[in-house]
């Protein structure tokens, strides 16, 4: 008996969108499972925000379908926004009122009785830490309480997912500690979506990472892996027609090769090479795999081109 | 419907609780009581609240774009309606909910007007049918004004830009009735069925004729009606 596989909770395909004739982002395809937290990571201007509109429903794709617990998020966008919390980048708040007559008026906005309003608000005040300042008016508060209070907004009517566009962004690095805890705390139980510029951030937060860079998803991955990027290792990937017990020697002794990882994969054998980095290794490669009489039937070069990608964004890690 | 409320009370509070709509009440009281008290210097004055009717379709002109102007325009220039439109709310929703808040306060406002009608029966025997239905047509002209403000509001995220463009749309409708000796014929006979002002006039008189008040009803359903669009399109910006 096969297990079923569960739907994906957000399946985004093909989507592009255009401001103008310029496109914002281009062909962007993934999917989240439930209870998954992802991450999107790129730098300024890559098309995070705009995947993030679309995600909630403010924005249409010009093109491509995204849909969401099974609702395409254009025909069924009333479905999809009853399912979504969402932290706008800006952290948009009407700053005449106070934090708890917020709070209830986006909980009633959310379609929730007045009942569990109520019982909720208790709860999200304690969770986002916002005891002190039930009756301040929002204007008057610092902006790591107002981003506070964007997070309480986005999660009073417990959403299935959660939306967070840029959660940390201008916040002292105390409170940058405690919203990324909170979020984690959040993710044990939610289908969480965030998008950020520091790549530190989303490792410590994501399960799984995509990039972003103009417009298009380059890379898609761990943290543990994107984190061996950075480091500048080059990672190759080959699949060999061989005994396994001595094509894996004859790569280990390939000079340049730090090591080499075996996986079987229902008789196909695929190795994983890690090279020192800066060496370019593919015909050594070859070399040794056809010399020995086996065959070389595929190789493929794993996150070589990320490495510039991960400068520019390293370059803005401003903690 | 627990939506439409929630939107319309946050906003009637805003209005309640904001010095700019005080301002805006005291400026009609001034005005219209200038208007209402300007014959009241005669010999024989008329007991009648038709000057101050006459004054005030003039000043809603400039009054009822200053009370939506801000309704949306000011959530799309803060942003705050990105959480708005990803709420499960229907734009309807959204309209009708500020649009009634609208609506309640320019009623507390008219209705302060009643001190007049209460200083003309104290001092003289005014007939009450032109006051009854002069009301009714002040009330469906104002509602028709604010629905005018309402829909320049949603096109909008600069708020002047917004009451600017209401004040041109409802000075058209109010001198409409202009065109149809200017243009004469079919034409100018439609275009002057369109004035705002040409449909007040016989409640003035004390006349209740339902055309005119399907014709206001009209008006307010076709601008809710194109606000409700112009709010659904930004969704395709
Ligand atoms: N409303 C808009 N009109 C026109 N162009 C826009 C609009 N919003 C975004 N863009 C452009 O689309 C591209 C992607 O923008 P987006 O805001 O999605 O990037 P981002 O990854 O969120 O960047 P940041 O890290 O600065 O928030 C940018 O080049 C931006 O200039
Ligand atoms: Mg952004």
């Amino acid at each position: 008996m096969q297990a079923p596989v569960p739907a994906p909770m957000i399946q985004a395909s093909d989507v592009t969108h255009y401001y103008g004739p310029y496109p914002a982002i281009q062909e962007v395809n993934f999917s989240v499972r439930k209870g998954e937290v992802l991450g999107f990571l790129g730098p300024n201007g890559a098309g995070k925000t705009t995947t993030m509109r679309i995600l909630t429903g403010f924005l249409p794709p010009s093109r491509g379908s995204v849909s969401l617990d099974g609702f395409d998020v254009v025909e069924k966008s009333l479905e999809v926004r009853r399912r979504v919390g969402y932290l706008p980048e800006t952290v948009p708040l009407y700053t005449d009122m106070t934090v708890t007559n917020y709070l209830k008026y986006m909980g009633t906005l959310r379609g929730m009785p007045a009942a569990r309003i109520r019982a909720r608000l208790g709860e999200v005040i304690d969770v986002c830490r916002l005891g002190d300042y039930r009756k301040t008016q929002i204007g008057k508060l610092s902006k790591g309480f107002r981003q506070r209070v964007g997070i309480a907004q986005a999660i009073i009517h417990e959403p299935e997912v959660l939306v967070l566009d840029e959660p940390t962004i201008g916040i002292d690095p105390i409170q940058v500690v405690e919203t990324r805890s909170l979020i984690q705390e959040l993710g044990r139980e939610q289908t969480v979506v965030l998008s950020s510029h520091i790549l530190p951030e989303v490792s410590m937060i994501c399960e799984r990472v995509l990039i972003i860079h103009e417009g298009r998803i380059v890379a898609e991955d761990t943290p543990q892996n994107l984190a061996e990027g950075l480091q500048g290792l080059e990672r190759l990937e080959v699949e060999v027609g061989g005994p396994s017990a001595q094509v894996l020697p004859a790569l280990q002794q390939i000079n340049g090769v730090i090591s080499v990882t075996h996986r079987n994969n229902q008789g196909r054998h695929t190795y994983t090479i890690q090279a020192q980095p800066g060496r370019d290794l593919r015909d050594d490669i070859s070399r040794a795999v056809i010399g020995n009489g086996w065959s070389l039937r595929g190789m493929q070069l794993m996150g070589m081109s990320l490495e510039e990608i991960f400068l520019r964004l390293t370059t803005q890690e401003d903690l | 419907m627990r939506t439409v409320r929630a939107v319309a009370w946050k906003e009637i509070q805003i209005f309640f609780l904001s010095p700019t709509a005080y301002i805006v009440g005291m400026i009609f009281l001034a005005l219209t009581g200038f208007f209402f008290s300007r014959d009241l210097g005669d010999p024989f004055p008329e007991a009648t609240l038709s000057p101050f009717f006459q004054g005030a379709v003039i000043i809603f002109i400039l009054l009822a774009p200053a009370l939506t102007m801000r309704l949306i325009a000011e959530e799309s220039k803060l942003g705050t309606i990105e959480l708005l439109l990803t709420s499960p709310v229907r734009d309807w929703e959204v309209i009708i909910g500020k649009y009634l808040a609208s609506l309640i306060f320019f009623l507390a406002l008219v209705a302060m007007s009643g001190f007049y009608v209460i200083l003309l029966f104290v001092y003289a025997s005014p007939d009450p049918g032109p006051i009854y239905a002069g009301y009714l047509g002040l009330t469906l002209y104002g509602a028709a004004a604010l629905s005018v403000g309402m829909l320049t509001s949603t096109l909008t995220s600069n708020q002047i830009v917004a009451a600017v463009v209401a004040m041109g749309i409802l000075l058209a409708l109010f001198f409409a009735d202009l065109a149809f000796g200017a243009v004469g014929g079919l034409p100018g006979e439609i275009i002057g069925e369109l004035g705002m002002k040409t449909h007040f006039d016989d409640f003035d008189r004390g006349v209740i004729d339902t055309r005119h008040i399907v014709y206001y009803l009209s008006v307010i359903a076709f601008f809710l009606f194109l606000s409700v669009r112009a709010l659904e399109s930004r969704r395709w910006r």
